[in-house]
């Protein structure tokens, strides 16, 4: 794509004022001042480009089908053309040795300026012989690529915190972008997938700006992963008056009432669902019916079953049958115990006469 | 270890241990107490009005002539926390999901703010208790490492559960972990402790009230 993006955009039919819109919208969602808008506008219209590499590692292409697909056609798709996406195997026409290049290309002709664009996680085990692109481990071309990057954006809960390829017992050694990219920023944007709007808000954060937006202290965005999907889901209500569904198909069910003892993980689980929900604004998981697994977090794949509720147990008790029977023999042991003394002192028992005191 | 993955810790491996400590532990004091037995008084029985086991159960439940005016904080302030602990832990809706599933049991629970009011009330009799127990000087010298430690296992689960779903302090992932850990630290602690007076309350009151309404004395 040659010229600004805004001219792009008007080819394909999206006005000045839905761009406008768009970036207001964008940036009340990040919680940046009205005016932030209009920065946003301007950055993004006159677009710098600046080159991206998106490294695929363990993953399943989710996320870049929820980031290009979701909306289409959409704004968020387009926003691709303020960036120059040098690599992307999904995406990209090259193949072999031709990605290899344009890989290498990028990261030579922009050095320390590319933003780099990770999801999978990583596999280190057998020498991380169990992921490579073109012969190479995915560890070695991550710690390779980060050297140049002046940022990097973990996409997705397997980039983010390892997901479901490190799920126990982590078969693979799975970890994390930031288990091994220590010196250079790093924006997680976790969710299996994540939210389109979340990682286009933060290219556009970068691109106003020069900078990363507010993380918490998972790195995520805290505009966007700063409230939990409980406080802000619409079934809120339902769970403070106690009116539960406690099937998927009942009355409950049917009147919206709160998912809580289906097992729903909204208050554990810190993302915008709620609030920018999918589809374009269609839906969102709980809106249809089925409670949030908890996907942005850390680990949600262990985290017990996805159908109990947070506050019954995880797993099914162990220890309580064998402790029951350990405990009542304990307390008949105990008591023949008690019931031996009482007997050998009632043995022992001598009657004491008048005859024995006058002695 | 995450919040997310101490919280899972505390709802399985965790609450596994401390149902299996309460259980032994319940099932042990309670055979051993049952099975103590006493000797058989020869005495011939005396009847007298209002003597027995179950007059004493009741009546032990009140204060006798002039002890509300005596010390009224312990009498109120121990009904006020005993029947608001009562109320969080059987009528809140997440308790009464953890219930159904240990046990099967399940009864409708009250809306989560009445549940939140019931634990601010809790709170603040156990609070105004303790000041009683710490200013009181008999009280002082009468109370043991158990009487304050006992409290505190009491209070924590109150304290924490309130503050996870009041989001205070701590994000509601640690708190909540917080919380669970807090009651299992109870359950462990319960059967070994005076806080055992739950399962023998009644009990220990008609042992007495049979005892003394033998002798014909109401007490």
């Amino acid at each position: 794509m040659q010229g600004p993006l805004i001219d792009t955009l008007a080819r394909r039919g999206v006005t000045r004022r839905t761009f406008l819109k768009y970036c207001a919208t964008l940036a009340s969602m990040m919680a940046l001042p009205p005016t932030a808008g209009r920065a946003m506008a301007e950055a993004m219209s006159a677009a710098r480009r600046p080159s991206v590499i998106w490294l695929p590692f363990q993953e399943c292409t989710g996320c870049t089908e929820s980031i290009t697909r979701s909306h289409s056609p959409t704004i968020e798709g387009m926003i691709f053309d303020m960036i120059s996406l040098d690599y992307q195997e999904t995406l990209m026409a090259a193949a072999g040795h031709q990605a290899e290049e344009a890989l290498h290309t990028a990261m030579k002709d922009n050095a320390g300026k590319y933003l780099l664009i990770v999801d999978g996680s990583i596999p280190l085990g057998q020498d991380g012989a169990y992921s490579c692109i073109g012969g190479r481990s995915n560890v070695d071309i991550l710690k390779e690529a980060a050297q140049g990057a002046a940022a990097v954006i973990a996409v997705g809960s397997c980039a983010s915190f390892g997901g479901i390829p490190k799920a126990n017992p982590n078969p693979t050694g799975a970890v994390s972008v930031s288990d091994l990219v220590k010196d250079k920023p790093i924006v997680n944007i976790p969710g299996c997938p994540p939210i389109p709007v979340v990682m286009t808000g933060v290219l556009a954060h970068y691109l106003t700006f020069g900078s990363l937006p507010e993380l918490d202290d998972k790195g995520r965005p805290k505009s966007f992963y700063g409230d939990t999907i409980h406080d802000r889901c619409y079934r809120r209500p339902f769970y403070d008056q106690g009116k539960f569904a406690k099937t998927f198909d009942d009355e409950g069910a049917r009147q919206g009432w709160c998912l809580f003892e289906l097992g729903c993980k909204g208050p554990v689980t810190h993302n915008a669902c709620a609030t920018v929900k999918w589809n374009g604004g269609t839906s969102w998981p709980v809106e249809s019916g089925h409670g949030c697994l908890g996907c942005s977090e850390p680990d949600f794949w262990d985290g017990g079953s996805f159908y109990k509720a947070l506050s019954a147990p995880a797993d099914p008790l162990k220890f309580a049958a064998v402790a029951a029977v350990v405990g009542a023999g304990a307390g008949v042991a105990v008591s023949v115990a008690n019931r031996v003394k009482k007997s050998a002192a009632k043995a022992t028992h001598e009657t004491t006469t008048l005859a024995d005191l006058e002695k | 270890m995450n919040e997310l993955q101490f919280l899972t810790w505390t709802r399985g491996p965790g609450l596994d241990i401390a149902v299996g400590i309460f259980l032994l532990g319940v099932l042990w004091r309670l055979i051993e107490i049952y099975t103590l037995g006493r000797k058989k008084d020869l005495a011939a029985p005396r009847h007298t009005a209002g003597a027995s086991g179950l007059h004493t159960v009741f009546r032990r439940s009140l204060p006798p002539p002039g002890m509300l005016k005596r010390s009224p904080v312990s009498y109120i302030g121990g009904y006020i926390f005993h029947i608001g602990l009562a109320i969080i832990v059987f009528l809140g809706a997440p308790h009464i999901l953890l219930i159904k599933n240990l046990v099967g049991l399940s009864w409708p629970a009250l809306p989560s703010q009445f549940i939140g009011l019931a634990a601010v009330v809790t709170m603040a009799a156990m609070v105004v208790m303790l000041a009683d127990r710490i200013n009181k000087p008999v009280k002082r010298f009468l109370s043991t490492f158990e009487d304050w430690f006992t409290w505190a296992v009491t209070f924590l689960p109150v304290l924490t559960g309130w503050m996870a779903t009041q989001h205070l302090l701590l994000p509601y992932t640690q708190m909540l972990a917080l919380h669970i850990l807090s009651a299992e630290i109870l359950l462990v602690v319960l059967p070994f402790s005076k806080l055992f007076h739950g399962f023998t309350l009644f009990g220990s009151r008609w042992y007495n009230g049979r005892v003394n309404g033998h002798k014909g004395v109401p007490v």
